[in-house]
């Protein structure tokens, strides 16, 4: 790859970086990455970022915790030791019932959560020990920090990036 | 115009702040030492907790017999304490999460704080159920493993294994919330830190958070997944807490109003801790701009509504040991078993402290009051305390059979092991204060434009919040690339 260089804007107020995003990207030029202290709404929708799935996924893993409540309480207290416990009934999972929705409930609940967070954990990248990759520590305090990959058309984009109202504009090697 | 907000809401944020402003006045807790106070109270929390320890060893090592419990009255302070503790614990997961999924705004200048004290609270309630136990290092078989008895199972139908799975349900989801909602300012703390070992440690903690905008995205998506999942999950836990006593035959606890009751007790108990330690944290910390007279106003909003739900189920639970004509029922409640009995101050005490005296909260200068909130948050601990010993002790010494009547006195161990509790609650939040970020700073950074004091004022003038791009402002335009 011959364009190892990007070039990092810096911004300083999250309604700036906005509207720099969006000229950006009316320029049809392409944005690696963009580092923000915090949630700035709408950003996804104005990079042009796919809708995150992860709820769908914490949909599943309820259902596979659901499952495996009914299968547990099913299996301990109806198949393996159908035991009369204080009159209740235990002929039938569906006639115990009633006293299982606690436990199906907890498990759904556990499941969805925990996995989901796990897939948050590992979609992103993140672990105890892993290292910080944002560019500039800034980025964390009040900065934001947007960057773009360079094909020759350095002073292009810096001319660009100084409209948007860049605070500091640095073009570095990536590697 | 992307943070229109109605002009009659009162700013969230005080002050003149920066983007900037927000992130020094919360690591500044984190970043300076201690002072005198600080050591003199988590000393004495310290004590406390080592005393509980030492009344916790104490039983374990001697028996459940130095309690002052008796054959009839199997129940009383452990089970107390414990759901004291639980429903303490609620308000954290209120306000983080019934409180985002209602776009409150201002639950997030209290909502790290609030999470953190369900935390250490629901740790102090997972203590009593392993250490009331006689044997409690068999406390392991509550768990569904298969084991060299021919795999001999638990009982599901139990509302005490039902608590097992409803706590460390809670405490797990509670936790792995919280952290997640960590990330972000571990990592502002760590990119900020200058000694190399404190940048370890919120590097190690932060987990590489680097705040990228697809992280961010996903992160709220979790955040309200998460609060989704929170509050069905905070409403079912206090109701198993309750099915404790519902599902049994006690006249006095066999009542289908416990679930949404105690769960009502438990925001009313929760929210009345929040004020009580956030009232000295804002002082303390120096966090009054972010920690509002309109948040403690709010906050005492929902303790009325709380505390009015909680006041209409005694009534409930009167009118029906009336109606229901079982003479137990009636005896129970309306005879010598609870106002006029010789519990008759527990019973007293509670109507005091939790109907009576937070209805001076509709008084709008009480409510705003930060001496006047403080006073009656302590006194609804208080009576919520006594709301769960009445329900547990009172039903428990007055039963079905006249010969089974007996009181219960409790010993100092008893005493010893809730108060260790609280010294232990005060160690690990006095220690969460000094070193953890206190305010959700990434949270406050998203709602400073729309409900800051400084931009709300802007607005009024017809100032954009957004700042006018200066061209000669770039400052370090250069190349680094032949740099490195």
């Amino acid at each position: 790859m011959e364009s190892s260089k990007v070039i990092h804007a810096f911004y300083n107020d999250d309604e700036v970086l906005m509207d720099a995003v969006k000229a950006v990207k009316a320029e049809h030029l392409h944005i690696e990455e963009v580092f923000c202290p915090f949630p700035v709404h709408g950003l996804d929708k104005a990079m042009g970022l796919a809708p995150t799935r992860l709820a769908i996924t914490a949909f599943f893993y309820g259902i596979t915790g659901l499952c495996f409540a009914i299968w547990m309480t099913n299996y301990m207290m109806i198949q393996d030791w159908p035991q009369d416990i204080g009159g209740k009934p235990n002929f039938s999972w569906f006639a115990n019932m009633p006293a299982f929705v606690p436990i199906m409930f907890e498990l759904t609940v556990f499941f969805a959560a925990h996995l989901m967070v796990i897939t948050f954990y590992m979609r992103s990248r993140l672990w105890p020990f892993k290292e910080a990759e944002n560019p500039d520590p800034r980025t964390t305090d009040d900065h934001f920090l947007m960057e773009i990959p360079v094909n020759n058309n350095e002073a292009e984009i810096t001319a660009l990036l100084v409209k948007t109202g860049a605070v500091e504009i640095n073009v570095v090697d990536k590697h | 115009m992307s943070h229109y907000e109605a002009p009659i809401r009162e700013p969230l944020v005080l002050g003149d702040k920066s983007y900037h402003d927000i992130t020094e006045d919360i690591a500044k807790p984190i970043e300076g030492a201690a002072n005198k106070n600080w050591y003199i109270a988590f000393y004495i929390s310290l004590a406390a907790m080592l005393w509980g320890f030492g009344c916790i060893f104490y039983t374990v090592g001697t028996g459940i017999g130095v309690w002052g419990l008796n054959k009839n009255i199997g129940w009383a302070w452990d089970i107390t304490n414990f759901v004291w503790w639980v429903g303490i614990g609620h308000a954290g997961t209120l306000i983080s999460a019934v409180l985002l999924l209602f776009r409150q705004k201002w639950r997030m200048a209290i909502n790290r704080s609030a999470e953190a004290m369900t935390i250490f609270a629901v740790f102090q309630a997972g203590l009593f159920p392993i250490i009331h136990m006689g044997r409690p290092w068999n406390g392991y078989w509550v768990l569904p493993m298969p084991n060299q008895f021919g795999s001999l199972w638990v009982n599901f139908n139990s509302p005490l294994l039902w608590d097992v799975f409803a706590i460390s349900t809670y405490l797990s989801v509670s936790l792995v919330f919280w952290w997640t909602g960590l990330l972000p300012d571990f990592a502002m703390i760590r990119d900020r830190a200058v000694k190399p070992f404190q940048k370890k440690i919120y590097a190690l903690l932060s987990f590489g958070w680097s705040g990228r905008a697809k992280d961010w995205q996903r992160f709220e998506e979790v955040s309200l997944v998460l609060a989704g999942l929170a509050t069905p999950l905070v409403l079912s836990v206090h109701t198993i807490v309750s099915m404790d006593f519902a599902t049994s035959i006690n006249p006095g606890w066999h009542s289908t109003i416990f679930p949404p009751y105690f769960v009502a007790g438990a925001i009313f108990s929760g929210f009345a801790m929040v004020q009580t330690l956030l009232g000295i944290m804002r002082k303390v910390t120096n966090l009054e701009d972010y920690i509002t007279r309109m948040h403690i106003e709010y906050m005492n909003i929902v303790i009325i509504l709380t505390g009015g739900i909680v006041a209409v189920a005694y009534a409930t639970e009167f009118f029906i040991a009336w109606y229901t004509g079982s003479p137990y029922e009636n005896y129970t409640y309306l005879s010598v078993g609870a106002a006029t009995g010789p519990y008759a101050w527990a019973f007293w005490s509670l109507i005091i402290f939790n109907i009576i005296t937070p209805q001076l909260l509709w008084i709008k200068k009480f409510r705003r009051s930060f001496i006047i909130t403080f006073i009656i948050s302590i006194a609804i601990n208080i009576g919520m305390w006594f709301e769960r010993f009445d329900i547990i002790a009172i039903v428990l010494s007055k039963g079905h059979l006249p010969s089974t009547w007996w009181r219960f006195e409790p010993t100092f161990v008893d005493v010893g092991i809730f108060v260790g509790t609280i010294g232990f609650f005060f160690v690990l939040f006095l220690l969460y204060a000094r070193t953890f970020p206190v305010i959700a700073q990434a949270e406050v950074k998203t709602i400073l434009k729309s409900s800051g004091e400084f931009y709300k004022k802007r607005r009024e003038q017809g100032i954009p919040t957004k700042p006018a791009i200066n061209l000669a402002n770039v400052a370090g335009t250069s190349d680094k690339s032949n740099k490195e």
